[in-house]
């Protein structure tokens, strides 16, 4: 199922949750939400769920506005961040739950939905655990559980809020892994919300980072890790620095001065370059400063730079050198950026 | 485009028609079996005016059966206090066995009907016991006397300071005695010290429910008290005895101060509840 | 049982070792005082039924008059804690999820029947109720006063805030993701409520009705004003407790009481195991 978000805006209290967002979701995509908390990324989730309302804009499911339909008329799978399984009820009750409140006139008969209790039981490998409760079984199981649920109901499109959030670091890695194969099983459209670049990165079709409210940028994980289109994505995707400069004749000017790289059109902004893209350089047009530490990560080395800034507390920067370059603390370090991005301010 | 807001509904909440015949159900509710029963209690008081309200109330029997009603509270409180803090002592700060069943035992009072509290007195001290004659020879009246109505009423306000200080000392631990002996205190200096502060709002809370519990005790004392005028009656005795001799308005009057006492504990109670939490009152009673 | 008695086996003790000191006073000081106040006069009155032997037990048991007030008590106990379940249930829920003005107010008076004296609750709604009072006037002819009505009429006061402050706080604790996954798998909001909300407070709605019914069984003073005490019609037990008393007949107070006690100790184990079994099944109470 293809959904279309057109120009929501939420609003709570007055206070714009989300402003503007526009988001077209393609049928059988597997879309990753990304962004710090209160970007509104689970807003936005709630309002496709048809859990929260918007206060402008519409949301259609294929060709239906489905903006006035109730949550319960949308049809959506929505697995929520602590699962919210019913507790009384066992495993096989809360799978059967979503056919059994169906009005009589679509409701199946007992037989068939004990048939696709158990068929669902198969599919998130949960066979023989129908008649436990929910706090008899481990984080892991329950996400499954509350997976296998979301999915009796056969769903137009699959929700997930922060579905690894409450996992501890091995669980997760299995379920990330076990979710893109369902997925691709599956083939349900799906939108997950997380905080976790990583995991977005890794799952995800396309990844959508949100920021205060809005949408910073949609593409896949090459294009937002090595085409930011914003400040914020370059920040909060991956690691970087920043400086601010200026362009004039095709110079870029660090201070005043030229420090090797070129751009187009004359401007002033910050220049942001990611620490793998750094060369160690000899020349003089280059950026420099004082090495104040250095740390070994993994395969490579990353030495943190203090620019001097005429008094003013220094730039901090970070560079990856090669394991066999001679940088010592307290040492001046030159290098210059091979990959880089300005934003005009 | 606005009129979103106008259709929606969180799915977890109820339609506001719903939520107000429910609040309005609730209100006639508690009309019925809350406020008119305490406003009748007042109204009836003051039904022939203040002066007649005075007069019920200085009345010499009724002055006694306040004086008694003090002071039995004023006995049997303090006894509940030390039981229920040394009980705490040992069931929060310590593991032993039939921990579990002690407390079972504790609560035991709440689930006893307050004649039979009454009644268990009666047959240990009374005429046909072997303790009650004994201890006459000796002039020593409990049945039918102060120390009766005093037994009677430790025995029913018996869990309510232990039941508050329980809960509040397991969830406070034992790390903050442990530090205050580890740098030199007493086991009594860490008991005033450490201990006590940190749980005074609930034994005041505690205080509170037992006080309140102990001036209104009707069933139990009414079975130990014989209900001699000016000497066994308490208030709570007294507004049964003048509301059977059709005394509406001097029954009506005692009844009043009760209620006033209700009142001002439950302000109390709502007052302490508000500025220091669940946490100080702990126990469901 | 002192400190001293701890390590009587290698790796079975009684208490876990600690550094906290006075484990033997305080237990020592609560067991002598629970003993001398609870245990030892419960034990009196059992001793005295078992002095009654089979046959004068089930003799004063199996009495007509004696029958029926068992019957009248538990009757009357049983139909005001199921209308308690019931009005408790939406005054818990109206409580904790909305907001109206008053709503702090009726919070706190929902503890009143803890507050008032059962003596002043008593007369109040008999005066209330009665066929000239404020409320029993409206209902003429039918009469609520002075029959099994007025005693369930006092008995729901009694036990309403039993059932509210047992329910109240698991409603607090329930998420309201769990309604939402319910409205998102196609359930209304009355599917939700019934099929989902109410089941997970089983557990709270039983221990409530439980304790509302065992104080009511129990209840004496709110009662005995209303109920008219016609004998076989509206006279409960605990009234007929105090009139074998009152006639010197204490082996028929004796056994009444008993039977009572152990229906009570009956209803504690109830609750006990209600509690146990909720654990086990959701995790929690």
């Amino acid at each position: 199922m293809e959904v279309r978000i057109n120009n929501i805006r939420k609003e709570f209290d007055r206070f714009a949750a989300l402003n503007d967002v526009s988001l077209n979701i393609a049928s059988g995509e597997l879309i990753a939400l990304l962004g710090p908390s209160g970007s509104g990324k689970t807003t936005l989730l709630r309002l496709i769920a048809g859990l929260d309302f918007p206060t402008d804009g519409k949301i259609f499911f294929g060709d239906e506005d489905a903006s006035h339909h109730s949550v319960q008329d949308r049809h959506v799978g929505f697995v929520f961040q602590h699962y919210a399984l019913f507790r009384h009820m066992t495993v096989a009750q809360n799978i059967g739950f979503g056919l059994k409140v169906r009005p009589s006139a679509s409701r199946p008969p007992k037989t068939e939905i004990k048939k696709r209790v158990s068929d669902l039981l198969d599919m998130v490998q949960l066979s023989g655990l129908e008649n436990r409760y929910p706090n008899q079984l481990s984080g892991g199981q329950r996400q499954r559980v509350a997976l296998a649920r979301a999915m009796a109901i056969e769903p137009r499109i699959l929700l997930l809020d922060e579905p690894f959030g409450a996992l501890d670091a091995k669980v997760r890695k299995e379920l990330r892994r076990w979710l893109r194969e369902f997925h691709d099983r599956t083939g349900h459209t799906t939108v997950f919300v997380t905080h976790d670049q990583e995991e977005a990165l890794e799952l995800a079709d396309r990844v959508v980072v949100m920021s205060q409210g809005k949408i910073e940028q949609v593409g896949s994980a090459d294009d937002v890790y090595d085409r930011p289109q914003s400040p914020f994505v370059f920040s909060f995707i991956g690691e970087s620095s920043h400086l601010p400069v200026e362009v004039k004749d095709g110079t870029v000017l660090f201070q005043g001065e030229p420090i090797g790289l070129s751009e187009g059109a004359n401007t002033a902004g910050d220049l942001f370059f990611r620490p793998e893209d750094v060369v160690l350089t000899d020349e003089s047009q280059a950026l420099s400063g004082k090495v104040t530490a250095c740390r070994r990560l993994a395969g490579t080395r990353i030495a943190e730079i203090d620019i001097a800034n005429n008094g003013h507390a220094p730039f901090h920067v970070e560079v990856e050198v090669p394991l066999h370059a001679p940088v010592e603390l307290g040492a001046e370090a030159r290098f210059r950026p091979t990959r880089w991005k300005i934003f005009n301010k | 485009m606005s009129d979103n807001r106008r259709t929606f509904r969180n799915p977890a909440d109820e339609s506001l028609v719903t939520k107000i015949l429910l609040v309005g159900l609730t209100l006639v509710f508690l009309a019925f079996f809350l406020f008119l029963p305490l406003v009748s209690v007042f109204v009836e008081a003051f039904r022939e005016g203040w002066v007649t309200y005075e007069e019920a109330l200085v009345e010499p029997d009724a002055w006694a059966a306040i004086q008694l009603t003090l002071t039995v509270a004023a006995i049997a409180v303090p006894l509940n206090v030390i039981f229920g803090v040394a009980a705490a002592w040992a069931i929060a700060k310590f593991e032993f066995k039939g921990k579990a069943f002690l407390i079972t035992l504790i609560d035991l009072p709440f689930s006893i009907s307050p004649v039979i509290s009454g009644l268990v007195y009666v047959l240990l001290f009374g005429s046909a016991s072997v303790l009650g004659p004994w201890l006459k020879t000796y002039g020593i009246e409990i049945l039918f006397a102060v120390p009766g109505i005093v037994l009677a009423t430790v025995f029913v306000t018996f869990p309510f300071v232990a039941r508050e200080l329980i809960p509040l000392m397991q969830d406070q631990g034992t790390g903050d005695e442990e530090a205050a002996l580890s740098l030199g205190a007493s086991g009594w200096q860490t008991f005033w010290y450490v201990t006590l502060p940190n749980v005074k709002w609930g034994l005041l809370y505690g205080v509170l429910l037992c006080n309140a519990r102990a001036m209104g005790e009707f069933g139990a004392v009414s079975v130990v008290s014989g209900r001699i005028r000016g000497l066994t009656n308490t208030m709570p005795l007294h507004v049964e005895i003048l509301y059977n001799e059709y005394n509406m308005v001097a029954a009506f009057a005692v009844a009043s101060l009760l209620a006033l006492l209700a009142l001002v504990t439950l302000a109390l109670k709502t007052l302490l509840e508000l500025r220091f939490g669940a946490g100080a009152a702990g126990g469901r009673h | 049982m002192t400190a001293s008695a701890t390590a009587s086996k290698a790796g079975w003790r009684v208490k876990q070792p600690s550094i906290i000191p006075g484990f033997g006073l305080t237990l020592g000081f609560s067991l002598a005082y629970l003993s001398l106040i609870i245990l030892i006069p419960i034990a009196g009155l059992l001793w005295r039924t078992a002095e009654l032997g089979w046959s004068g037990f089930f003799a004063i048991l199996t009495d007509e008059r004696t029958i029926r007030a068992l019957y009248v008590s538990f009757g009357t106990a049983f139909a005001a804690a199921l209308i308690n379940v019931i009005f408790g249930t939406i005054l818990a829920w109206v409580l904790t999820r909305y907001r109206f003005p008053g709503r702090r107010l009726i919070d706190a008076m929902v503890d009143l029947p803890f507050a008032l004296p059962t003596a002043v609750a008593g007369i109040a709604f008999a005066s209330l109720y009665a066929p000239n009072g404020w409320v029993g006037s409206l209902f003429m002819p039918f009469r609520i006063a002075f029959t099994p009505y007025g005693i369930v009429i006092a008995l729901i006061f009694i036990g309403l805030p039993f059932v509210v402050r047992t329910v109240q706080p698991i409603m607090e604790e329930i998420d309201r993701e769990v309604e939402e996954a319910a409205a998102t798998l196609g359930a209304n909001r009355f599917q939700t409520i019934f099929q989902v909300l109410l089941p997970g407070l089983t557990p709270a709605v039983l221990t409530g009705f439980a304790l509302a019914f065992a104080r009511g069984v129990g209840e004496y003073g709110s009662v005995i004003f209303i109920a008219g005490n016609i004998p076989y019609v509206s006279e409960i037990a605990p009234l007929l407790i105090v009139i074998r008393l009152e006639e010197f007949n204490y082996a028929g107070a004796t056994a009444i009481a008993t039977i009572m006690l152990l229906i009570s100790f009956a209803m504690l184990l109830v609750i006990n195991l209600i509690q146990a079994w909720s654990r086990r099944r959701y995790g929690n109470v």
